[in-house]
């Protein structure tokens, strides 16, 4: 296969996982391999990533797919060890020394020695791992990496480390070991862990909620920044040239009094309303972190959460926590005391988030109500929903189920979406992208 | 006219100016020389965005023009502008003269203020041109920008279009406060710079801070590293590493034990929260 067909393959594989590389990147992407030759693979990798990636968050998935069509050697490597023990003494060895060819040589013999699953070129990384244990080597390893004094509280950090750093390299080695033996073109498409961002908020597991955690800090500045840039354009007091004009004409044309732009007025109130119950927690986290992140950008912004009855918990999230977790634990208890008896109930929620915090509601208020819309057969109590859509500037429903599961089985979405808007909402792309356009300015 | 033949003269004349490079820098460095194409930088702060188009610059022998984006920056102070009070003084100067002569005068090059962006184009020799933190620039600018960096010329209507005699050595920094337009992403190469791997920040440290002994260095770095994975507001940057091994050295101290680490702690965390959850992790005292 020639490179320039190989290349366009990766870059369609690339497409397919979410990475739009254009043709004009494609044929950057041709240029770089001209002036970088093909002798030296990081560099190449290097090269492709600059001309092919334009966000930080696409390299994980480039690293994936660059392994299976780029791949480091050919077929299996001759093994070495010729027990788990004595494996696992080479394993161990190598996390002591850290060094990156060490680790990815012991990553192949590995997946060499106890990764087949079948006869005919099956491989798996899962197996691997569940034979090797490397994390029960890490107290070995912290042992031999320790250099004595205080660093040695370190040491099992760094070896969790790179045991970390090991696993993923038998993930790489698997993959392309398959890719291998089956094709390529069919690997890429089930075997490439996709982005955090794309991900499904519904369906997440602890380390992937661990990595969207992290991006929603950055994510929240992003957006204030840009509804910051939306509200002070033009509020520099700038000199209005047309009306310093017009004013001009009574002096005789020498503008005396020049005129200046006036700043726009004050800064919107926001108030959400989240849903806490089981499934949909997470999302609400998601929705609150990000907007209280941006909280700078808002006058007031009061945040209610219910189960089934709406409480106030704006304090909570005054106090400066690093850590999102815990948050989403505090303030699902003090909503839901006993939250595994629980239902979230959308008619008494409503009810009672009228008659205790009415008065949160005026005509400067925007309101999110986050939550799936799911009565558990309840009343969905429409009219409370729509006295707040009366009163309050504007009313919008972030739903993070997808919009064909609506108005199946107990969701009352349509009923509530006729009132004011709702949005489908699934995974935190979509969460950004909505939260950046309907925020008021 | 390429200012480097091969990647590893990138490294090596980077080196020379103390800018350690990784391999992945170095190569997006000789591709956006070679390809003639800007080179957008994102990453987090303190990874030493902004010191790489210096030390890139000083490896070329290129002036470095700078053009420091913050939110309003227009037109007027990226591009150029005309001088107006002159040009009013020219016009009552000039009184009696009719209005073809006041014209053609009024906008001549001698009323024109080339701010950066012009001022690369115009310059003479080659130039490494930096517009850092592009991303509080407001959207508007960005429209500016592709128009520049695409074809390396100015149009000032009264003037004509101005075309670069040096295709300058583009670098765009961003923090990510702020998404770019994918217009202008695709119209560069993209390099994330992220916090270097152990070994070369130690190799770092030892150029920086030649004093600091191997055994001090790999505990400082490895240190640091721990710090990164904790999830603090601000993880300590190359910069604070580095400050951090000065304070050490002016401290005298020859390990890093307890005391040393809660005293200086100051040196590398800048918020109290993360000074907070710092010492939990580290069972510090106090």
């Amino acid at each position: 296969m020639s490179t320039g067909t190989r290349l366009v393959e990766f870059v369609r594989a690339l497409r397919e996982h979410g990475i739009t590389a254009g043709p004009s990147e494609t044929i950057d992407a041709g240029r770089v391999l001209e002036v970088l030759g093909l002798a030296d693979r990081e560099r190449m990798r290097a090269g492709l990533a600059a001309a092919l990636l334009r966000r930080g968050g696409q390299r994980a998935v480039f690293d994936q797919v660059f392994d299976l069509y780029f791949p480091l050697g050919i077929g299996a490597p001759d093994a070495h060890a010729e027990t788990l023990g004595q494996y696992r003494e080479q394993l161990a060895e190598a996390l002591a020394s850290g060094a990156a060819s060490e680790l990815t040589e012991a990553a192949r013999t590995g997946v060499e020695l106890f990764g087949a699953v079948d006869s005919d070129g099956g491989f798996s990384a899962h197996q691997t791992l569940e034979a090797i244990q490397p994390q029960t080597l890490v107290a070995q390893v912290a042992e031999a990496v320790a250099s004595g004094g205080f660093a040695e509280r370190l040491a099992r950090d760094t070896a969790r480390r790179r045991v970390a750093e090991f696993r993923e390299r038998v993930r790489t080695e698997a993959r392309r070991r398959i890719a291998e033996s089956r094709g390529r073109e069919r690997i890429h498409r089930h075997a490439v862990t996709p982005s955090a961002e794309s991900a499904e908020l519904l369906a997440l597991n602890a380390e992937r909620l661990a990595a969207l955690r992290r991006t929603i800090g950055p994510l929240g500045r992003k957006l204030a920044t840009r509804l910051a840039a939306r509200r002070t354009h033009a509020r520099r007091g700038e000199i209005d040239l047309r009306r310093t004009l017009r004013r001009s004409l009574s002096t005789g044309g020498v503008p005396m009094r020049p005129a200046y732009r006036k700043p726009r007025p004050n800064r919107p109130e926001i108030v959400l309303l989240c849903d806490m119950s089981g499934s949909v927690a997470n999302f609400a986290t998601f929705t609150l972190l990000l907007v209280q992140a941006m909280r700078d950008q808002f006058s007031r912004v009061r945040i209610f959460a219910f189960v089934d009855k709406t409480w106030e918990v704006t304090e909570l999230f005054e106090a400066t926590d690093p850590d999102p977790a815990r948050i989403a634990e505090r303030v699902r208890s003090r909503v839901a005391p006993v939250a595994s008896l629980a239902h979230s109930d959308y008619g008494r929620a409503l009810g009672t988030f009228l008659d205790w915090y009415g008065d949160a509601i005026s005509a400067k208020t925007s309101v999110l109500v986050l939550g799936d819309a799911r009565t558990n057969y309840g009343s969905p109590n429409v009219a409370d929903y729509g006295a707040i859509v009366a009163t309050a500037r504007a009313v919008h429903w972030l739903n993070p189920e997808a919009e064909s599961r609506w108005d199946t089985g107990d969701s009352a979405a349509g009923a509530y979406h006729a009132l004011a808007p709702m949005h489908e909402c699934s995974t935190i792309a979509a969460l950004t992208e909505l939260v950046g356009r309907i925020l008021p300015v | 006219m390429a200012l480097f033949a091969s990647v590893d003269e990138v490294s090596a004349r980077l080196a020379e100016t103390g800018y350690l490079a990784s391999g992945e820098v170095a190569t997006a460095v000789f591709l956006a020389d070679r390809l003639g194409k800007p080179l957008l930088i994102e990453g987090p702060a303190g990874v030493g965005k902004t010191e790489l188009a210096k030390a890139v610059s000083a490896a070329s022998a290129a002036e470095l023009i700078r053009l420091q984006c913050y939110e309003g920056i227009d037109e007027a102070r990226a591009l150029y502008e005309w001088n107006h009070a002159k040009q009013l003084l020219r016009i009552t100067a000039g009184r009696g003269e009719s209005w073809e002569q006041a014209r053609a005068d009024v906008f001549g090059e001698e009323f024109l203020l080339p701010r950066p962006l012009l001022s690369a184009i115009r310059s003479e020799h080659q130039t490494v041109l930096l517009i850092d933190e592009t991303d509080k620039a407001d959207l508007e600018v960005e429209g500016l920008l592709l128009e520049v960096l695409s074809d390396f010329q100015v149009t000032v209507p009264e003037l004509g279009t101005i075309s670069a005699r040096h295709v300058p050595f583009v670098v765009l920094t961003s923090n990510g406060t702020r998404e770019l337009s994918e217009a202008l992403r695709r119209r560069c190469l993209f390099l994330h710079l992220d916090f270097p791997d152990e070994e070369l920040e130690r190799r770092i440290l030892r150029s920086r801070v030649p004093a600091l002994e191997e055994s001090l260095a790999a505990a400082v770095v490895e240190m640091i590293n721990a710090l990164r994975g904790m999830g603090l507001r601000k993880p300590p940057s190359v910069s604070e590493t580095v400050d951090w091994a000065r304070t050490l050295l002016e401290l005298g101290a020859r390990t890093l034990d307890e005391s040393v680490v809660a005293d200086s702690m100051g040196v590398l965390l800048k918020h109290r929260t993360d000074i907070e959850i710092a010492h939990e992790k580290l069972q510090l005292p106090g």
